[in-house]
């Protein structure tokens, strides 16, 4: 192997999130100067060198297959095509949806489906080309993000026929039927969106997948939704003004803008007790549906990170994680981080395809994550 | 302050040149090491780097260290950790009592009371000090490299890995009353931790790493017939195959290949060749330890565990 092929490897760790620091690369180097030159002797000596606990090996193992298949992935990008009519279809779709959800009151309001072509619908966002990119970015901003309610004080005339009893409402309607009360009214409350708070970590590894979120949650925005989103990275950013701009890529560059750590590492812990601080235990996730995006590579104390999270977890109606390498072939949440964070955790789900995002849609609006569907690009290699 | 010894060379003609000649090596000395745990050696030895392996107890760590020295020639030195190890345990020590004597000694002969600073340089000298492994590690004694193993590193406290890691970078001591000793070859560092909590980042990245794993079947059957040569094969194999799967079923301490190797022994001294539901019940206790385990297996059914061992024969 050449200094080239080492370099990539090294680049390709990296951006998966393995802290490998610059003596890591000349051990590697060396090693791979004193065993055999092939693949298996590469792989054990970066192994040796590179990777430092079974949770590293694992991530190791991925991106070593990743990086030896590495043409075949150029290879296997399949085109795109574009879905124009599809969308406005389903603009329709979602008029019909919010009719019947001004009829059934329930918790679980219907979200907008939106359709494209299966490839890009399940594509992971970090191999998408520039093309793909612009595509997904477009399907993005017409999804739509509708909150799990909560009641309300106010109450309004219901066509139940349980509830508090609408007296007025009902000795009205019994004058038309010569005083008889033949139908009972009744009142509920009314219900109003829970507010979203998105925290997307904004370190290498993770870069294309927040934007992609935040670019969602620019969405979610201009919908009105109710949303605040942060950037975490070595500090904790508040994008929500940035968001609120009408033009997506005007607020995502105003948002990179305004955030000056898109790839240093993450401090995970820090980042949400600055949160918890400074916003959230003062109110902003007081009943919120928190949604956390991140690998769960945290650079910070482990301990630091559980404790920030259970403060969190008290005062927020439900905590959503995302974690894009979920999607990975056999990805287990080996992470210190994520290991910390995951007792504090309602919902874990994936983030790193438009599938995702809708998936992140359905729990957002009070359903369950709905079984894994799109394949990761390691996946997508051995089946071609 | 003088250094003691001379400058760092190492006696390396007896180290393996390649990776194969570290699997032959290992295994004319009895351990079966797969390519991984190999090429780890072989690199750890080649860079002169400590070698951290990091595995379930019983999985062959402690061993390595040995099978090595007992390849290299080098002598082995063992520091076994333990919470509270320190310093004094782990480095050296002043023998007060010795010092003790010493000085009653010169206070009777009278010497004392003319020369204080030259009694007091005799109190610490070289004589009056007791080496630790540490220390006994990088002595100049040694004339080819020793195998320091630094085993269960995982149960010492912090403090003490960021001590190690000084001594480790140095590879030297210093002594305030006598300078800096310096290793003439320098030692074969194995740490082993059965990741009972974390290794320090900074620890770790001085060393090379290699999870170690279990055997599969077929190594666990060629340690098995060399450790107890009298064991008949099919029980050797019998006993392997229904090891692996006690690792499956969720026991609390899960068998390592010392377990594996005890219970062949015991089978074969009672004079089994194979196995069948009695003797394996009778015997469970050489590779269960725990009664909630014990427990466990019998649920989960002794004759269905006994029938598939045998049937993969
Ligand atoms: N690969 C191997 N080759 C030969 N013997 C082994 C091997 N692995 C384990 N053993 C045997 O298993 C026993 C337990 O191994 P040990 O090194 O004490 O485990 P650990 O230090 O990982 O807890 C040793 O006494 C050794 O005889
Ligand atoms: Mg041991």
């Amino acid at each position: 192997m050449n200094d080239e092929g080492v370099i990539d490897l090294v680049a390709l760790l990296r951006t998966a999130g393995l802290a490998v620091p610059i003596g890591s690369v000349i051990s590697f180097v060396e090693a791979v100067g004193l065993v055999n030159n092939d693949v298996r002797s590469v792989y054990w000596a970066g192994r040796a060198t590179l990777a430092h606990s079974p949770a590293e090996i694992e991530l190791y193992d991925l991106v070593f297959r990743h990086w030896i298949l590495g043409t075949e992935i150029a290879l296997s990008q399949s085109p795109i095509t574009k879905s124009d009519q599809a969308i406005i279809a389903d603009d329709e779709a979602l008029d019909s949806a919010q009719k019947d959800s001004a009829d059934v009151e329930t918790d679980d309001v219907a979200v907008l489906r939106f359709s494209r072509t299966e490839t890009l619908h399940s594509a992971d966002f970090a191999s998408l080309n520039d093309d793909e990119r612009a595509e997904a970015d477009r399907l993005i901003a017409t999804m739509r993000i509708s909150a799990v309610t909560r009641a309300s004080r106010r109450r309004r005339p219901s066509r139940r026929s349980y509830g508090t009893l609408d007296l007025r409402r009902t000795i009205r309607e019994s004058l038309r039927t010569g005083g008889e009360p033949l139908q009972l009214r009744t009142l509920q409350r009314t219900r109003v969106p829970r507010r979203v708070v998105i925290i997307a970590d904004i370190s290498g590894s993770m870069a294309s997948y927040s934007r992609s979120l935040l670019r969602y949650a620019h969405a979610a925005v201009s919908a009105g939704a109710k949303v605040e989103a942060f950037a975490l990275g070595t500090r904790l950013t508040r994008l929500t003004r940035e968001l609120s701009t009408r033009d997506p890529d005007k607020a995502m560059q105003r948002a990179a803008g305004s955030v000056e750590d898109w790839s240093g590492g993450t401090r995970l812990g820090e980042g949400i007790g600055r949160f918890n601080d400074e916003w959230g235990t003062k109110g902003m996730a007081r009943g919120a549906i928190v949604v956390i995006l991140s690998d769960g590579w945290d650079r910070g104390e482990p301990e630091l990170l559980a404790s920030e999270m259970e403060r969190l977890s008290r005062v927020a109606h439900k905590i959503v994680w995302v974690n894009p390498l979920k999607a990975t072939d056999g990805y287990a949440p080996l992470a210190r981080g994520m290991a910390a964070a995951l007792p504090f955790i309602d919902e874990f789900i994936e983030g790193h395809s438009l599938d995702a995002l809708d998936r992140l849609s359905a729990v957002v609006a009070g359903g369950g994550a709905r079984p894994v569907r799109s394949m990761s690009v390691l996946q997508r290699v051995e089946v071609n | 302050m003088k250094p003691l010894t001379g400058s760092l060379s190492t006696v390396s003609s007896s180290l393996p040149t390649s990776v194969q000649e570290v699997v032959v090596g290992l295994a004319d000395n009895g351990y079966m090491a797969d390519e991984g745990l190999a090429t780890a050696i072989f690199l750890a030895l080649s860079m002169k780097r400590p070698l951290l392996l990091e595995g379930e107890p019983g999985v062959g760590k402690t061993e390595v260290a040995k099978t090595l020295s007992a390849l290299t020639g080098g002598e082995l030195i063992r520091l076994q950790c333990y919470e509270g190890l320190d310093a004094a345990q782990a480095l050296y020590e002043w023998d007060y009592p010795r010092q003790l004597l010493h000085l009653r000694a010169a206070e009777a002969a009278g010497t004392i009371g003319s020369d204080v600073a030259a009694v007091e340089n005799e109190l610490y000298s070289e004589r009056f000090l007791i080496r630790r492994p540490l220390l006994d590690a990088i002595s100049d004694r040694h004339e080819v490299a020793p195998v320091l193993l630094i085993d269960e590193l995982d149960r010492a406290d912090d403090e003490f890995e960021a001590f190690l890691l000084e001594v480790l970078a140095e590879n030297a001591v210093t002594i305030p009353e006598l300078g800096t000793f310096r290793a003439k070859v320098s030692p074969i560092v194995i740490i082993t931790s059965n990741r009972t909590r974390d290794v320090h980042d900074a620890l770790k990245r001085r060393c090379l790493y290699h999870w170690v794993e279990h055997p599969d079947s077929e190594r666990e059957i060629a340690i098995v017939c060399s450790r107890v040569p009298g064991a008949s094969h099919v029980l050797a194999r019998q006993v392997a195959l229904l090891v692996a799967e006690l690792r499956t079923i969720g026991l609390f301490k899960p068998p390592g290949v010392a377990e594996t190797i005890d219970w062949v022994m015991a089978l074969t001294a009672l004079g089994h060749t194979e196995i069948d539901v009695a003797s394996v019940d009778a015997s469970l206790g050489a590779v269960v330890k725990y009664r909630e385990d014990a427990d466990r297996v019998r649920a989960h059914g002794i004759s269905a565990l006994v029938d598939a061992a045998q049937r993969e024969n």
